[in-house]
């Protein structure tokens, strides 16, 4: 038997999972799509296969920006279909969605209904009546929660629901177990829903075409333990060079690593801090500064390109963390932001603050194993996580005294097992800084 | 918690006594409020063993089921706990009052307020409302009328309890952990007994030492539901033989009292306590939704409304998250509005900022997003010591007029500039007093008192086939109504 | 003698049950209770001994209730569990066999009910036919931190189809298809002990360990009622965190390491003091939590007390104050009384400005 390349494997899968919506033989079709595993390309597919045989369709996302990246993605891959971005009354559309000629923009559907692709926020959608679409693509479907679905599931008769199962669970500020176990609770995932009341067929994407083959098979091992990913690239493929030698600094050092072997743990001394710890924060901007000092160019299998600041990221648990890092002065163009917001996001390198880095006693929070996964798969070259050390005896210490509710499925990793499998291959990258 | 709430616990522990988190009074008081000291009997989920309730703390009324474990004592004793609930609630649907509003409405006056001593007691309130509403004065197993009624008002209280802000039923350790920081931690405070001896340790005494002596089952029994273990086996269970041999309740009444009166006092010393602060400006207006709730409930029961199902539906949920959210949103914003020493929370995570007015753009018009005529969109500048973490965009709402919108347009050291966005009058220019002035002393935070607006969601019929299609409507059934209790 | 068993002093080990191991996850950080469990002190004794007796017992009542479910449970040779095994869990038992395990031809030594329980479980496992099996009290051991203990045998295991299922039986109720989420979580902590017991029973018999589903069943009171209902439980999370406590067990050596050979926590020939300042030379990591799970914790609370520990606050407040540990240096660097180091410069400077502000506003 011939070894399946990555990118039939994709194929292959891509095609299953087309078969299965449009068979017509289940309502809905779920899509667990690891980091950067072609979910725009699966979305572009569908739309433009749907189009092809006359169908209209509608398509979900969660934030404005998802919806205008998706939009623009979907125009320059099919620029023959007519797609309408309806928007919210007083948003004003970016230049990169109204570009293209086949885009209609508006806040009123009519205007845009008879495009064959109309594409919305969840919470824009909510307000449409009196129309219906045999089909709709649901993206980002674990981020959505199952309210948002609920609104707007009478708009279609089928859909495809795509998302990422590793990143973060939806949030409500408010904290009641009224309803856990109930297979509707709306405080899940719209998946998690739709998954335990209808019996759906689910699909995997099998390769990351962003992670590096460095990355892929610990964020596989460590956060998909039942839905193993594979990188679509070879080890060769990808190279980070600093164009300059630098210094025998910590920083430097740091940044060698993170070259050379696509991560690196910059480790400070350790020490309880508060959240926005100077020093890590002073260690995550410069690091960033340091990079593009130092002239990084990113070799991938597209060509070579300078690591510009907008192919950077710093990443963190905390709003106040992000502030402070902002503050403490950042090259221009660099993107800062926490977890939640980087969500379906790409870089060439991130620089991550470790959500447990001087911290006591860990939290929840700080434990998800989805945050550490958002922050720890945005990368294409290299991944850089600044913490203090102590991480590991932190983690033996925590007490494991969650509740448990019954009848609510369990959910996996544990943020504890997680946290050990990432912390346990970064100390093969250490820099004591 | 926050830095500055773990400061105060810190110099409570100091000090020996509780510090205040509040500069006013965030719950409602009313002027009556009925306490309500449940307690079950150990190992059973909702076997009631006694209650201490009433509206005058001179006199309390004892009810006890001298044989826990008997079915119909149990009933017998959920018919008498109506007996002195149902008055005091229905009491209040009397006087009415005429709402002016598109269409006017009417609503109660007043409404009835229930203090139990934890959060313990707000959830065995929600069982013993579970164990009853379904119940029927008809059937197999009949129980006294009043007793299904009193179910589903003890139902009702227990949902209200879940929405932020609400004081129809209180949990008095949370009530004053809104007030007070204490030298103990959180988990601690759950106990009323040690919360109130940091709070107000007899003179002389630090309240480390007062709470530890709070910690003797024998001074300070537990406020409930469960009784101490020793008090079951030393006391209560010879009680309970007692009665069965001699058929007199006497004995178990008198354990039960020993238990509950101490706890009936520290209650009433914590009302005092609360009475004391000055009423915050917008507990009135959360009171009001409180009354209006106790208005459509009354209507509704008087109707012949079914019981509440056991869970609730797809859209039922997600309406009542959706109300949840705006609510816990609302009531965050109002409580830092209206309290100086709470904003400091905020102002000290970097979300508010307090400063005094340097410059005021009146005149700037601009064209705003999705129009395409100039508005009036002034800028104003303030001058702040805070350490700001807002982002320019970022949606800020003041004190100084809580409904007018404004956003962050830069930071450029201690100065921030902000866009006002409305609430400016109908005219070219902004209306007189609509924006602070030079030297006006403000406060802006990211915190909006409007609430989330309720997304439209399909009527319960409705349901789509991804949440399960439309479920079947609960009705009450004969199976519910004779579901054992034993 | 081995050093832990002078730790003790000259009276029995106190036996381990799913419960007691299940707690060596609860405060894993904390090197005396550490201790104290692997040398097998009564630590509600000592903490008697020493003058903070244990802050919980349990009232005749719950253990009334609980007996009484228990039996119910089983009666008739298990009728009530085999309907709900069938009804609640769909599983298709034509006929069950039920075999008690607690006491072998009268004869109830640990050593003997687990020989017994080994040859039962292993026969059962090599016919692995249609048929059901119970075994009610099997006794399994268990190696914790290089000692062998035997666990309180308060379960049942149940053979269908060549899988084992561990059942736990307990008297919270279920209303309405939800439980008190602490009861729960602890009734999944215990159980996760006997699957994992069970595992290794199965490795050393050369079975594959994978044959002990990591689903339980949940057996408990439904709704009101005195009547039982049946809910799986998936213990795979808490097995986890088992399985790496149990492995980190080995720091015990590390701890005793820094101990002088005659030290021990003897109550028989040590004064209450003498007993105190033993216990308190083993470093604790107190947390308000430990109140309602550790029967040393209000020692260690005086001790805390004593200490001016920011512990003492809760955990949540400790790490809001930049980690911190005393009470009088978190005031001290707040109205700037105590210079900070250079670690304590952000925490310091912080805390100045929450002082100000919070003095103003109470002002």
């Amino acid at each position: 038997m011939i070894a399946e390349t990555p990118a039939q494997a994709a194929a292959a899968a891509t095609e299953a999972i087309l078969a299965d919506f449009t068979g017509g033989a289940h309502r809905g079709v779920i899509v667990d799509s690891p980091p950067g595993a072609g979910k725009t390309t699966l979305v572009v597919t569908a739309a433009t296969t749907l189009a092809d045989s006359g169908e209209r369709l509608m398509i979900v996302a969660q934030t404005n920006e998802q919806v205008d990246d998706l939009a623009d993605k979907l125009a320059s891959k099919a620029p023959a279909l007519t797609i309408g971005r309806l928007h919210s009354d007083g948003f004003s559309v970016p230049a990169r969605v109204t570009r293209h000629p086949g885009v209609t923009a508006s806040n009123k559907i009519e205007h845009v209904e008879a495009c064959t692709v109309v594409i919305a926020t969840a919470d824009k959608w909510a307000y449409v009546t009196g129309r219906t679409w045999t089909w709709a693509i649901v993206d980002e479907a674990y981020q959505m929660r199952s309210d948002k679905l609920l609104a707007i599931a009478a708009l279609f008769d089928r859909a495809l629901f795509v998302g990422d199962p590793g990143q973060l669970d939806p949030f409500s500020v408010v904290d009641t177990e009224r309803w856990a176990g109930l297979a509707w609770d709306p405080m899940q995932s719209a998946v998690a829903v739709i998954a335990r009341l209808n019996n759906l067929p689910v699909h995997r994407l099998p390769v990351s075409w962003r992670l590096p083959a460095s990355a892929a098979p610990l964020v596989s091992e460590a956060f998909y333990p039942f839905a193993s990913f594979r990188s679509g690239t070879a080890a060769a493929d990808r190279e980070l060079r600093l164009t300059t030698a630098g210094f025998p600094v910590p920083w430097d050092r740091t940044l060698n690593e993170a070259a050379a072997s696509g991560w690196a743990l910059h480790e400070l001394p350790s020490r309880h801090t508060i959240r926005t710890d100077a020093e890590a924060v002073q260690a995550c901007a410069g690091l960033a500064t340091r990079l593009l000092q130092r002239g990084a160019v990113a070799h991938d299998e597209n060509g070579s390109h300078d690591v510009s600041p907008d192919r950077i990221a710093i990443g963190c648990a905390h709003n106040d963390q992000v502030a402070a890092i902002r503050a403490a002065g950042i090259p221009a163009g660099v993107t800062v932001d926490t977890a939640n917001r980087l969500q379906g996001r790409e870089y060439d390198v991130t620089i991550v603050l470790h959500p447990l880095s001087g911290r006591r006693d860990a939290t929840a929070f700080h434990l998800e194993s989805g945050r550490l996964c958002v922050l720890t798969s945005r990368h294409r070259h290299a991944c850089i996580v600044v913490a203090r050390a102590g991480i590991a005896e932190l983690l033996d210490n925590h007490p494991s005294t969650g509740r448990v509710q019954l009848n609510v499925p369990v959910k996996f990793p544990d943020g504890w097992e997680a946290n050990h499998a990432v912390l346990a291959h970064l100390s093969r990258h250490r820099i004591e800084a | 918690m926050s830095i500055m709430s773990s400061y105060a616990r810190a110099l409570a522990a100091q000090e020996g006594r509780a510090q205040p988190v509040a500069t006013v009074r965030h719950v409602h008081l009313s002027a009556a409020p009925m306490v309500f000291i449940p307690l079950r009997l150990a190992g059973e989920a909702a076997a009631p063993l006694a209650a201490m309730v009433g509206t005058d703390p001179e006199n309390p009324r004892l009810l006890v089921v001298p044989q826990p474990r008997n079915r119909d004592l149990r009933f017998a004793f959920m018919a008498e706990l109506a007996d002195v609930m149902l008055p005091y609630i229905e009491g209040f649907a009397e006087v009415v009052e005429t709402v002016e509003a598109k269409t006017p409405y009417e609503r109660y006056a007043d409404a009835p307020q229930i203090l139990v001593p934890s959060r313990g007691g707000v959830a065995f309130t929600k069982l013993l409302g579970r164990s009853t509403r379904f119940r029927r004065a008809d059937g197999p197993y009949p129980v006294h009328p009043t007793v299904p009624v009193l179910g589903q008002w003890l139902t009702f209280f227990a949902d209200r309890a879940e929405y932020a802000g609400s004081s129809a039923l209180v949990a008095m350790t949370d009530a004053l952990a809104l007030h007070f920081a204490t030298g103990q931690s959180p988990m601690e405070d759950a106990n009323l007994a040690t919360q109130l001896a940091w709070i107000s340790p007899p003179d002389g005494q630090s309240g480390a030492k007062a709470a530890l002596a709070a910690e003797d089952p024998l001074i300070s029994p537990p406020a409930g539901p469960d009784t101490h273990p020793d008090f079951d086996g030393q006391v209560l269970e010879h009680a309970i033989r007692a009665y069965e041999t001699s058929g007199s309740e006497a004995q178990v009444r008198e354990a039960l009292r020993s238990q509950l009166t101490p706890t009936w006092s520290l209650m009433w010393h914590a009302v005092r306590l609360l009475r004391g602060l000055p009423e915050a400006a917008t507990v009135d207006v959360r009171w009001v939704r409180d009354r209006e709730q106790f208005t459509r409930e009354t209507a509704r029961l008087a109707e012949g409304g079914s019981p509440r199902g056991r869970v609730d539906s797809a859209v039922r949920a997600a309406i009542r998250l959706a109300d949840l959210e705006s609510v816990v949103q609302t009531y965050e914003a109002q409580r830092a509005f209206d309290d100086p020493l709470v904003m400091i929370e905020h102002r000290v995570a970097g979300k508010a900022f307090t400063g005094e007015v340097v410059g005021v753009d009146a005149a700037r018009r601009i064209v705003p997003a999705g129009k395409t005529r100039p508005a009036p969109r002034p800028l104003v500048t303030i001058r702040t010591s805070d350490p700001v973490r807002l982002s320019p965009g970022r949606k800020l709402f003041s004190s100084r007029n809580r409904k007018q919108r404004t956003e962050v347009v830069g930071i450029d050291g201690d100065l921030v500039v902000l866009q006002i966005n409305d609430q400016m009058g109908r005219g070219a220019s902004p209306a007189p007093g609509s924006l602070p002035e030079v030297g006006d002393v403000v406060c802006y935070a990211e915190l909006d008192p409007g609430g989330g607006q309720r997304p439209r969601l399909p009527a319960g019929e409705d349901t789509p086939w991804t949440h399960g299609g439309p479920p079947t409507p609960y009705t009450p059934t004969d199976e519910d109504a004779e579901e054992a209790w034993s | 003698m081995n050093r832990l068993d002078t730790l003790r002093g000259p009276v029995a080990p106190l036996d381990h049950n799913a419960r007691t191991i299940a707690a060596l996850a609860v405060n894993p950080g904390c090197d005396r209770r550490a201790l104290l469990d692997a040398a097998g002190v009564d630590k509600q004794k000592t903490a008697a001994y020493v003058g903070h007796p244990a802050p919980f017992g349990q009232s005749p009542f719950a253990i009334t209730r609980a007996a009484s479910f228990d039996a119910l449970v089983k009666a008739n040779g298990c009728a009530h569990l085999l309907r709900l095994l069938r009804e609640t869990l769909g599983l298709s038992i034509s006929e069950a066999a039920y075999a008690d395990i607690s006491d072998v031809g009268g004869n109830d030594s640990h050593q003997m009910r687990h020989t017994r329980t080994r040859a039962l479980l292993k026969r059962a496992a090599a016919g692995g036919d249609g048929s059901c099996t119970l075994f009610d009290h099997p006794l399994l051991k268990l190696t914790v931190a290089g000692h062998e203990v035997y666990l309180e045998p308060s379960i049942i295991a149940f053979q269908i189809e060549g899988r084992f299922h561990v059942v736990e039986i307990k008297s919270f109720a279920v209303v309405d298809d939800q439980a008190d989420a602490g009861q729960v979580a602890a009734a999944a902590r215990q159980s996760a002990v006997y699957v994992h017991a069970l595992r290794e029973l199965f490795a050393a018999e050369g079975l594959d360990p994978e044959r002990v589903s990591h689903d339980v069943v949940l057996v408990c009171p439904k709704d009101f009622a005195n009547h039982p209902t049946a809910t799986l439980l998936d213990v795979r999370q808490q097995l986890a965190a088992l399985r790496r406590q149990l492995s980190r067990l080995t720091r015990i050596d590390r701890i005793l390491e820094e101990l002088p050979a005659d030290f021990t926590f003897d109550l028989e020939t040590q004064s209450p003091d003498e007993v105190g300042k033993a216990v308190g030379s083993v470093g604790a990591r107190f947390a308000p939590e430990c109140l309602s799970s550790c029967e040393m914790a209000l020692f260690c609370r005086a001790e805390a007390r004593g200490d001016g520990s920011t512990d003492l606050l809760g955990r949540t407040a400790r790490d809001a104050l930049g980690g911190l540990e005393s009470i009088p240096a978190v005031l001290g660097l707040a109205d700037e009384s105590r210079p900070p180091s250079p670690e304590q410069l952000e925490i310091a400077e912080q805390l100045r400005y929450v002082r100000r502000l919070y003095t103003e506003a109470i002002a």
